[in-house]
């Protein structure tokens, strides 16, 4: 086995190469560009975090947003629903004071025809009776020749119309 | 890899070579192959780090990978000694790549260039007792420079009863002490006893198919080779598993010298 056999020849150049080669190794690569790559790495660990919590911020800023929005859209709706059935209101009630005035109007107006027409019925049937004494005296004086007051022809005559 | 005769040394490969002579205060510090992979482990690992160095806020492939690896390490010395790990990273994240990158360098097929052969340093005692001896180190320093003497309350674990008081220290001594030891001898054995089973499943495989006789590489070189195939991809798992359990059991260390129990 060489490394016995040859160790008391070579152990002094071993020692020697390895002391130099991992002294390279420790003091070049294990403290010059280690820590330089540790460095990259914790920068960057440090910006994803710093990165994930900024997101997680406007998360929740959007969060908020969202819910306002959505919370003033609800308002905005209630007062468009309130105006409208205020304006449905308004003008049901419009249209009945217009529908009870004009209904008033015609009232009027057909109560008045109507006084109208009994007026001229009346003035007709009073003519109608005159003009019946007239008639039934004159009939009278024919038949009979009695002579017939103007007073008892109108109350004769009055006597049978109103029986019928 | 071949030795005289047409003979496979599974040994062979472990063999240190000077390729310059060095002198230094009267030992020798050759410049060898051993030498040589350790630099080129260092240059790998230079270069895989500098890839991954463009420090972009969205990470590339080769980024990734280098991250990926910071992070592993991070990870494990967070989740085993708490946030005063962080400061052991660049110490551990050292070994663990160092190990790791000289295991892959003596797993390269550097074989198919004739005569150059890889050479894995971590399988040689010398080194992983150096690397081992950083880890016992660095927790034996950590400790007394923390705690003073107050550390060696370590080997006396919350709620010993008073009459094992004579052995408890004794056995928790004992089994600190042989950290280093274990650390060390893990590494070197493992990489040693799969480079020799590879080696020798290699020479199966070729010297069936050498063989005379007809019969001989199918039954031999063929089976052998395809054992040799998942040897192979178990020895890449090695690799990566031994770079990791000397990492793991150094924060574990480190945890013991920081947080005491």
């Amino acid at each position: 086995m060489p490394q016995i056999a040859q160790i008391l020849e070579t152990y002094a150049s071993q020692f020697f190469w390895l002391m130099i080669v991992f002294g390279l190794v420790y003091f070049t690569i294990g403290h010059g560009m280690l820590p330089k790559v540790e460095a990259t790495m914790d920068a960057r660990n440090r910006k994803i975090a710093d990165d994930l919590a900024a997101a997680e911020l406007a998360r929740a800023e959007a969060d908020d947003l969202g819910d306002s929005g959505e919370a003033g859209l609800a308002a905005a709706r209630a007062a468009a629903q309130a105006k409208a059935s205020d304006a449905k209101a308004k003008g049901a009630k419009d249209a009945d004071a217009r529908l009870a005035k004009a209904d008033a109007e015609v009232g009027v107006k057909l109560a008045a025809a109507e006084a109208a027409l009994s007026a001229a019925t009346a003035k007709a049937m009073a003519s109608i009776e005159t003009v019946a004494a007239d008639a039934a005296a004159d009939i009278v004086a024919k038949v009979s020749g009695a002579k017939v007051t103007p007073a008892q022809a109108a109350k004769a005559v009055k006597a049978v119309m109103s029986n019928g | 890899m071949a030795g005289e005769s047409g003979k496979i040394d599974p040994m062979y490969q472990f063999k240190i070579e000077p390729l310059a002579q060095l002198d230094l205060a009267g030992y020798d510090v050759s410049f060898t192959n051993s030498s040589l992979f350790m630099v080129l482990v260092l240059g790998a690992l230079w270069v895989f780090m500098a890839g991954g160095m463009k420090r972009e806020m969205v990470p590339g492939r080769w980024q990734m990978a280098v991250e990926g690896v910071t992070g592993f390490i991070n990870n494990m010395l967070t989740a085993n000694v708490g946030p005063e790990g962080k400061k052991y990273v660049p110490l551990v994240f050292s070994l663990f790549m160092f190990i790791l990158m000289a295991n892959f360098m003596g797993m390269m097929p550097f074989g198919i260039v004739p005569g150059v052969h890889p050479f894995t340093i971590t399988s040689h005692l010398t080194v992983t007792a150096v690397l081992a001896l950083f880890s016992f180190g660095t927790v034996l320093v950590v400790g007394f420079w923390r705690h003073g003497l107050h550390f060696f309350s370590l080997f006396v674990p919350q709620g010993t009863p008073l009459a094992l008081m004579w052995l408890i220290p004794v056995i928790e001594l004992f089994s600190f002490m042989i950290r280093p030891f274990s650390l060390a001898l893990r590494l070197f054995v493992a990489m040693t006893a799969g480079h020799i089973l590879m080696k020798v499943l290699a020479g199966f495989v070729i010297n069936g198919l050498n063989a005379e006789a007809a019969w001989v590489p199918m039954i031999v070189s063929f089976p052998a080779f395809v054992l040799m195939i998942g040897i192979t991809l178990l020895e890449l798992l090695v690799c990566a598993i031994q770079a990791y359990v000397f990492a793991l059991l150094t924060s574990l260390y480190i945890n013991d010298a920081v947080n005491l129990h």
